[in-house]
């Protein structure tokens, strides 16, 4: 009997869940912001939906109901993803080593 | 026009890209090439989903209008917001991840062909699930992160919301969402799809209202991990690994960071998540309301001890975010690092209104990050320290967590401030702190409280040293 390939899915969902644990236990405490900034940014590639949705229409008309959602998911996940990323790198230029004294 | 085992090998590479760029958090050396590979795996899924779609039909214009619309006002926001408004930021960008799953979810359901998923009105039954899951999720991370903002800007009180009933009308709601993903799964009505959605805004709204201000931090890394799980549901029903393990990063963190949060304030989570801490100041502090002396002092006298010390620990908080006080604390430890003082910053795990806040000002104001350290590192140095500087931090510092088993936040950790040969306190009143209760480091010997805005006590400490 074949696996079903949900299965597979869900093997990668736990895996990563547990890559996460570890990853995430790793980030020192001053960067918890900027953890929290880029997770947004990243959680935001579900764009790839969005962008699936939006081109769901036919090519006559691109705007029915269904693409319309997505157009609108596109945008609110693009927010995201450049807010995330730019404000992600704003914090993290400015954290710096104390200048060599003496 | 790429395969789907293409597409699929191309997403997984931008999900090990993701996993990399939280690796990259570990040391601030490293984190500014993780954010790279973070933009770089975003790229690469994005662009691999153009091509997997394969014709460029007209609608593809409006998907580069809708990204550049999105991204322009993402960049603006990202250039303007001060350091100061980042937990108000990472919760307005939370409502976006969850709306954007909620919306994504509609237009599965009203077009499941698109998504390979079915026709309307006979998904197939697991995507049906995945779909509902992630749209409940969704909506809750949106209306919660709405309330979590509003609380956040002032907009909303930042005290808890509580009334009768309170708990037992969550709990009907919350199991009504279970059931009524039951049924839209065996009836696949829209009706019901309508009235899950609306159902789970609702409790977002409900679940976060009686959570107070200072307990955002629990609150902010909570909606942080409930917008990835949203994510994971929806990368389920797209069949799409690069979705799937963001999201189970993106949840598994903030579920640490809020476990993080908890064990600052030693409080479980439920009892965060049922609310109301803080709410009325009980008996116990009513009680021991007679006055009690309080030495005060002005920024001469602050000047004059600090000048006199060979080490200080600067302790900050919330307090310091308010009054924007951060560049001119800086401007202080500047000339009292001229005068050979060795000085510190103790941060303690729950100061700020979001993990890692306080860090982030200090950094904007050109700190060094190896002078900063947390709890555990300094707590130590405290005894040994002459002068210890608490400025917008309250409950964080109050000895009464290790000596009154009655105390409402008896068995936090707390930075032991008080063994420093002299404390300065700067508030601007006595006035307890958010958990309610008095503060008995204001009545030690040797505390000399400053009355001031954050902000002008340190300048006047400044221009006295």
């Amino acid at each position: 009997m074949e696996i079903d390939p949900l299965i597979f899915r869900l093997s990668i969902f736990i895996l990563s869940i547990f890559v996460g644990y570890y990853v995430v236990w790793s980030v020192t405490p001053s960067l918890h912001t900027p953890l929290m900034s880029v997770t947004n940014a990243i959680s935001s590639v579900i764009i790839v939906g969005a962008i699936i949705a939006g081109l769901s229409g036919d090519p006559q008309s691109v705007f029915n109901t269904s693409s319309i959602f997505g157009f609108l998911a596109i945008a609110l996940a693009a927010i995201n993803i450049f807010g995330g990323f730019l404000v992600t790198q704003r914090m993290l230029a400015m954290y710096k080593k104390k200048k060599k004294e003496k | 026009m790429i395969s789907a085992n293409l597409s699929a090998i191309f997403y997984l590479v931008s999900g090990v890209l993701f996993i990399l760029a939280l690796r990259g958090l570990s040391s601030p050396e490293t984190s500014r090439q993780g954010n790279l590979f973070g933009i770089l795996g975003m790229i690469i899924a994005v662009t691999v989903t153009f091509l997997s779609i394969g014709t460029f039909s007209s609608g593809f214009i409006f998907v580069i209008i809708f990204i550049v619309v999105g991204g322009s006002i993402g960049a603006f926001i990202a250039y303007r917001i001060p350091m100061t408004a980042m937990p108000e930021l990472v919760a307005g960008f939370h409502s976006l991840v969850g709306l954007a799953a909620v919306f994504v979810a509609i237009s599965a359901f009203l077009n499941p062909v698109a998504f390979n998923l079915g026709s309307p009105g006979n998904i197939k039954l697991g995507s049906l699930i995945e779909m509902s899951i992630g749209a409940a999720v969704g909506a809750i991370t949106f209306s919660g992160s709405v309330i979590a903002f509003l609380k956040l800007q002032g907009i909303m009180s930042g005290s808890p919301i509580t009334f009768k009933g309170q708990h037992p009308l969550n709990a009907i709601i919350l199991i009504s969402i279970i059931i009524l993903i039951y049924l839209l799964c065996s009836t696949q009505s829209s009706n019901l799809f309508w009235i899950l959605l609306f159902v789970s805004f609702l409790i977002g709204f409900l679940l976060i209202i009686p959570i107070g201000g200072a307990d955002m931090p629990v609150v902010i890394s909570m909606l942080n991990s409930y917008s990835g799980w949203a994510a994971a549901g929806i990368g389920f029903t797209l069949e799409n690994t690069a979705l799937i393990i963001t999201g189970a990063l993106v949840g598994s963190s903030g579920a640490i960071l809020s476990y993080i949060m908890c064990k600052g304030m030693n409080r479980s989570f439920f009892n965060v998540i049922l609310g109301g801490f803080g709410a009325t100041d009980d008996t116990s502090s009513k009680s021991s309301k007679e006055q009690r002396p309080v030495k005060s002092g002005n920024a001469d006298d602050a000047a004059f001890l600090m000048k006199n010390a060979s080490s200080v620990i600067i302790v900050p908080g919330y307090g310091m975010a308010v009054a924007q006080a951060q560049h001119a604390l800086r401007e202080m430890v500047d000339t009292l690092k001229k005068n050979d003082i060795k000085v510190s910053y103790a941060i303690h795990p729950v100061a700020g209104r979001m993990p890692g806040h306080m860090n982030v000002l200090l950094a904007e104001a050109n700190v060094p990050y190896d002078e900063v350290f947390e709890l555990e590192e300094i707590n130590n140095d405290f005894a040994n320290a002459d002068v210890a500087f608490v400025i917008g931090a309250n409950d964080v510092t109050n000895p009464v967590a290790k000596t009154d088993p009655q105390s409402p936040i008896y068995g936090m950790p707390v930075l032991d401030v008080e063994k420093c040969k002299s404390v300065l306190f700067v508030k601007r009143s006595l006035s307890p702190g958010y958990a309610g209760i008095d503060n008995d480091l204001f009545y030690k010997e040797n505390t000399l409280m400053l009355f001031a805005d954050a902000k002008k006590m340190t300048e006047d400490i400044t221009k006295n040293l």
